[in-house]
C-alpha cells in the first residue's frame, strides 16, 4: 500500500498500510519510542483503506480489514485514522491472536508481580492502568492481558493507552500535553485521545510477571469493595476473553490455575484517588 | 504479485528459500487471503523458514486441526439428527475430506457442514433437523421461496447451540444453471464411512469440486478450490474420470480443471486462451491481501449470474435484490 508501519507491541508485530498518510503519520510519531522493526516479517497486515474508490478522495472514509477482518465493520472518517489504526491492531489480535489467552483487561506491574483489572468499556481499567503507571507502577497494557498457558504468567501488551471523554481530562494534567496523541472528536465512541505509555513501559514490553491480584473496576459509584465466587470469576473471565473457545482444554486449565491461584475483587470507586486507596489496601492485603 | 507467489510455494515448496522479510510478508497475506495459510504451512520444510514466521505457520496449522475436528464433530450430530430417517447422507467438501483423510484435507480451511441427501428426502430431512436444534440463519420470504424454487441446497441453517451452519444439496447446480449433474448417481455409487456417513466416489469428488468451481459462483476461493482439485485428481482414473464428467454434463469443464491445476500446481500444461483469463482471475491477489483487476473480477462475478440462470430471470432476480439493498462488493 502507499503508505505503511511495521510495529512490534509486545509478542506481536503489525504491518499496517494505509491509502493515506495521516494515519500511518501519526502512528510514525506516537510509537517513535518502540523497537524499530522496520519492514521485519509481521504476524499480522492490517489494512486503511477506501470503502470505495470515490472515497479516497472525496470524504475520505476508511475501511478498516486485514488478515483478519469483519465484513460488516462500520466505515471510519479519515479525522480518526489513528483510531481506525489501533482498532486494526486490536482486531487481529482479537481474532487471530493464538499463542497466550486474550483477556480483555489493563494491567500493571510492580515488583515483578501482576495487577489484573478486567471490565467492560467504560470501566474505568483503562484510566485507572494509566494513573498507576505514573505513580510507581509499570504499565502493562490497557486493552489485552496475555495469560501465558505454559508459565501461568501476564505477557504485557503496550500500544498506546486509549482514553475516552472525561478520563482524557484527568491524564492529560497527570502527564502532560506532549505525551499525548491528537483529540479525535465524535467518534462512535464520543471524544478519545491515546496517551504514550512511560519509557520503562516500552523497554520492558518484554517482561510478564506472575498475576497477584484481579479486579473488577466499576467507576461513577459509592465505594464499595465485593468477594466473588470462583465460578462467577471464571465465567467473567471466559466472557472477557477473544479466544478461550478457540485454545480449547489448555485454556480451561490455564484459566482454572489463574482463577484458583489469583484473589479477586469486584471494586466500585466515585474518583481516581478512592481508587488509588482501595487498589494500595488490597494491594497490601491480599496480593 | 503475491497469488503468483503463493502458488509458486505451493508447487515448489523450497522456493520459499530465497525470500526476504518483504516476500515472507506478501506470501503469508494471500495466503490467509485465499485460506491456503494452513495448507503452506504443512507444505513448507521447517528447514526454509525463517524463525519469525515459524510461530505463524504453527498457529494456522493448529487452528487447521481444532477446524478439522470441529467439523467431523457437525457431521456426527448430523448424523445423529438424521439417524431415523433411513436416507442416505454424503458428506461434501472439507468435511468428506477430512472424514475420508484424503491429500485434500490437509490444513483444509472448513467453513459450514455440506450434506448432499436424495431430493426426496429433503422434507423429513429439514423436519429432523429443525428437531435437532438448527434454525434459518436469515427470515427472508423471497430468499426462502427463491432457494426452493431454483436452487441446489436448502436456504443456510445455523444450530442454535454451537453456532455452525449447515448447507442441505439436493443437487450439485443450481436447477437454473444450464449443466445438470446426475445426483441420485452421485448418491447411488458414494461410498460409506464408518459411522454412517458417505462421502461421494474418487471421480464424483472431483466432478462436484470442478462444478462448485468453475460452472457455479464467481472464483472467489478459487485458488483453494483448485488445490482441492489438484490432491483430489490422483485418487481418480483417468478414463473412469472422463466418463463420469461426460454422464454429469461437465467433460469441458473437468477438463479445464485438470489443466490449470496442472498448469499451477503441477508441471505445466497447455492453456488455451479462458485458461489463461481463468488463472488471470485466479491469480488477483497482492502481497496486502488484497483483489486486484477488480474489472476482471467483477467480470467474472457477472458471469456467474449469467451462469446460474437464464437472462430475464436474472434481470428480475437482480432488480428485487437491488431494491432490498444488496450491492455487490
Amino acid at each position: 500500500m502507499r503508505h505503511a508501519i511495521t510495529l512490534r507491541i509486545g509478542p506481536a508485530t503489525f504491518r499496517i498500510g494505509s491509502a493515506w498518510s495521516q494515519p500511518i503519520a501519526q502512528l510514525r510519531r506516537l510509537y517513535a519510542a518502540y523497537p524499530d522493526v522496520d519492514g521485519a516479517i509481521a504476524d499480522f497486515t492490517v489494512r486503511l483503506q477506501p470503502t470505495s474508490l470515490l472515497r479516497r478522495f472525496l470524504r475520505p472514509s476508511i475501511f478498516i480489514t486485514g488478515d483478519h477482518g469483519l465484513a460488516d465493520a462500520a466505515p471510519m472518517s479519515l479525522a480518526h485514522g489513528l483510531l481506525a489504526a489501533e482498532m486494526g491492531m486490536n482486531l487481529q489480535m482479537a481474532l487471530g491472536w493464538r499463542r497466550h489467552l486474550l483477556l480483555h483487561a489493563s494491567s500493571v506491574e510492580k515488583n515483578g508481580r501482576v495487577l489484573v483489572m478486567t471490565g467492560e468499556s467504560g470501566s474505568g481499567k483503562s484510566t485507572l492502568a494509566a494513573l498507576l503507571g505514573e505513580r510507581g507502577w509499570r504499565f502493562m497494557g490497557d486493552e489485552f492481558a496475555l495469560l501465558d498457558l505454559q508459565s501461568g504468567a501476564i505477557l504485557p501488551f503496550p500500544r498506546l493507552v486509549s482514553l475516552k471523554n472525561q478520563a482524557i481530562g484527568v491524564v492529560a494534567d497527570a502527564v502532560g500535553d506532549a505525551r499525548m496523541g491528537p483529540l479525535l472528536a465524535a467518534t462512535a465512541k464520543g471524544d478519545i485521545r491515546h496517551m504514550m505509555p512511560r519509557a520503562d513501559a516500552v523497554a520492558r514490553m518484554d517482561q510478564g510477571g506472575m498475576p497477584a491480584l484481579l479486579l473488577f473496576p466499576r467507576f461513577g459509584h459509592e465505594a464499595a469493595v465485593r468477594e466473588l465466587g470462583q465460578g462467577e470469576i471464571f465465567m467473567r473471565l471466559t466472557q472477557a476473553s477473544t479466544n478461550y473457545v478457540t485454545l480449547g482444554e489448555p485454556a480451561f486449565a490455564g484459566l482454572t490455575r489463574f482463577v484458583t491461584a489469583v484473589p479477586a475483587r469486584a471494586i466500585d470507586f466515585p474518583s481516581g484517588e478512592a481508587a488509588f486507596a482501595m487498589v494500595d489496601r488490597l494491594w497490601e492485603e491480599l496480593a | 504479485m503475491s497469488a503468483a507467489l503463493l502458488v509458486r510455494a505451493l508447487r515448489d515448496p523450497a522456493c520459499v528459500a530465497g525470500l526476504d522479510a518483504s516476500g515472507w510478508n506478501g506470501l503469508i497475506a494471500a495466503a490467509r487471503a485465499e485460506r491456503l495459510i494452513a495448507t503452506l504451512a504443512h507444505r513448507l520444510d521447517s528447514a526454509h523458514i525463517p524463525a519469525s514466521v515459524r510461530p505463524i505457520l504453527t498457529d494456522a496449522k493448529a487452528d487447521a486441526a481444532r477446524e478439522a475436528q470441529q467439523a467431523l464433530w457437525e457431521a456426527d450430530r448430523a448424523a445423529l439428527a438424521l439417524d431415523g430417517l433411513d436416507v442416505r447422507v454424503v458428506l461434501l467438501k472439507g468435511t468428506a475430506y477430512v472424514a475420508g483423510a484424503l491429500a485434500a484435507g490437509q490444513g483444509r480451511f472448513i467453513g459450514d457442514l455440506d450434506i448432499l441427501v436424495p431430493r426426496d428426502a429433503m422434507p423429513a430431512v429439514e423436519k429432523a433437523l429443525i428437531a435437532a436444534g438448527w434454525e434459518w440463519v436469515k427470515e427472508d420470504a423471497y430468499d426462502d421461496a427463491y432457494y426452493r424454487q431454483w436452487m441446489h441446497e436448502l436456504p443456510p441453517m445455523i444450530h442454535v447451540d454451537r453456532d455452525r451452519m449447515i448447507d442441505v444439496h439436493h443437487t450439485v447446480l443450481p436447477l437454473t444453471a444450464r449443466q445438470t449433474p446426475d445426483a441420485a448417481a452421485m448418491i447411488a455409487d458414494a461410498i460409506p464411512m464408518a459411522n454412517g456417513l458417505y462421502i461421494l466416489s474418487a471421480e464424483d469428488r472431483i466432478v462436484h469440486s470442478v462444478a462448485h468451481m468453475l460452472a457455479d459462483g464467481d472464483m472467489q476461493g478459487g485458488l483453494r478450490n483448485l488445490w482441492d482439485i489438484y490432491c483430489l485428481l490422483p485418487d481418480a482414473d483417468p478414463a473412469a474420470l472422463a466418463a463420469r464428467a461426460q454422464r454429469h454434463g461437465l467433460a469441458h469443464h473437468v477438463a479445464q480443471a485438470r489443466r490449470l491445476a496442472t498448469a499451477l500446481y503441477g508441471d505445466g500444461a497447455a492453456l488455451t486462451l479462458w485458461d489463461r483469463l481463468v488463472r488471470m482471475r485466479l491469480l488477483a491477489r497482492d502481497g496486502w491481501g488484497r483483489e486486484t483487476r477488480k474489472a476482471l473480477v467483477f467480470a467474472f462475478y457477472v458471469r456467474s449470474h449469467w451462469l446460474r440462470m437464464p437472462p430475464l430471470m436474472l434481470a428480475r432476480h437482480l432488480w428485487t435484490k437491488w431494491r432490498k439493498g444488496h450491492r455487490p462488493q
